[in-house]
């Protein structure tokens, strides 16, 4: 119940935001309803879904960007040397398997996310132990298999406050 | 003060249209679909991070600013989960993919 | 000065990113190409807006970016169906998008 009721706080802040009314009653009527639809329609997805969400992840995500940030840089330049320079750094297009240790399918989720944000690798496929990835360099696999990024999501989901 | 916010927004802007158009050339120089992905990725992150910054620190502490921002984050959550479903389109119709040895898999 | 450059250079990857729709050679090649396209229209109203002085267009930029991703979202959808009930594993060779 308590995400229900953060989401209509965000989706009303949102609105007030972009839209800049205060005043006029029409069209804050309107973003009244627009707000009460979308809370339903997330209502109806995810009350069939037992699984909580943890809202404390929130509170840990601007370390976790913060080093996202860092990653996503470091892999742009490469993938970049390798389109500028193709005889020096030569691409070596393959797909692994990447063992992961999340235990909600939100922090499944992140992982796989940042993996596909992050350029070189993309993930294709989950399933109950691995996600099927696709790097363009043997070293961006190697990287993605050493496993930082899976613990640092881990850790992430697992914070309790 | 603002001239030195200037240079480095410039730089940004800058650095951000150099990454999509070197992402843009990848599109054409990687062999197939599934390298050109990661390609398309740099325009997407980089270039689309380091362009949106560099409006940001134009428009200063402002409306403007967070809307900017949000972009950012749309752009942001949004990209992966486009490509990661493209390339999994492509997987389930057995497009084929390059190796370097020389042979399809 | 600059903006009016980083306008001009977005437009550039547009065009490479039609270039690339154009030339396929698969249908996934065109839709990850369009989708480019789409992104890189999110930046060019920004950064247009800027250059007219006139930062509203950034509505307009935050509406395409959105209905960019679901159209992309869509279109594959549909492709995804057509290819593996009419052609199961002929996507590598095709060349109608």
């Amino acid at each position: 119940m308590s995400h229900l009721l953060l989401l209509i706080i965000g989706l009303s802040a949102f609105w007030v935001l972009l839209s800049g009314f205060w005043d006029n009653l029409l069209l804050l009527s309107l973003g009244v309803a627009s707000v009460l639809l979308v809370a339903l329609l997330d209502w109806r997805s995810t009350s069939s879904n037992p699984e909580p969400y943890r809202l404390a992840v929130l509170h840990r995500l601007p370390l976790y960007w913060s080093w996202l940030l860092v990653a996503i840089v470091s892999s742009n330049i490469d993938v970049m040397k390798r389109i500028l320079f193709p005889r020096r750094f030569p691409i070596d297009p393959q797909f692994t398997r990447i063992p992961y240790t999340q235990h909600s399918s939100l922090g499944v989720a992140i992982f796989a996310n940042s993996i596909t944000l992050t350029p070189g690798t993309v993930a294709i496929e989950v399933d109950d132990t691995h996600i099927l990835v696709h790097a363009l360099t043997g070293e961006a696999a190697r990287d993605l298999a050493r496993g930082e990024m899976d613990r640092r999501v881990t850790r992430l989901e697992r914070c309790e406050g | 003060m603002t001239i030195l916010l200037d240079l480095v927004s410039w730089t940004f802007l800058v650095l951000g249209t150099l990454a999509g158009i070197i992402g843009a050339v990848g599109l054409f120089r990687f062999p197939d679909f599934y390298s050109r992905v990661h390609a398309a990725g740099v325009t997407d992150t980089l270039c689309a991070g380091l362009v949106l910054l560099g409006l940001m620190l134009q428009a200063g502490l402002t409306l403007i600013s967070v809307k900017l921002m949000l972009i950012l984050v749309f752009l942001w959550l949004t990209s992966p989960v486009a490509s990661h479903s493209l390339v999994q389109a492509a997987l389930h119709s057995r497009l084929k993919s390059w190796r370097r040895n020389g042979e399809g898999e | 000065m600059i903006l009016a450059g980083v306008s001009l250079g977005i437009l550039v990857v547009m065009g490479l990113a039609l270039l690339s729709a154009y030339l396929g050679p698969t249908v996934y090649d065109r839709i990850l190409a369009v989708n480019m396209f789409g992104t890189k229209t999110v930046l060019f109203i920004a950064a247009y807006g800027f250059l007219t002085g006139r930062p509203d267009f950034l509505d307009i930029a935050l509406s395409y970016a959105l209905i960019n991703f679901i159209g992309v979202i869509a279109a594959l959808r549909y492709v995804e169906r057509v290819y593996s009930v009419e052609k199961p594993g002929g996507g590598a060779d095709d060349d109608t998008a």
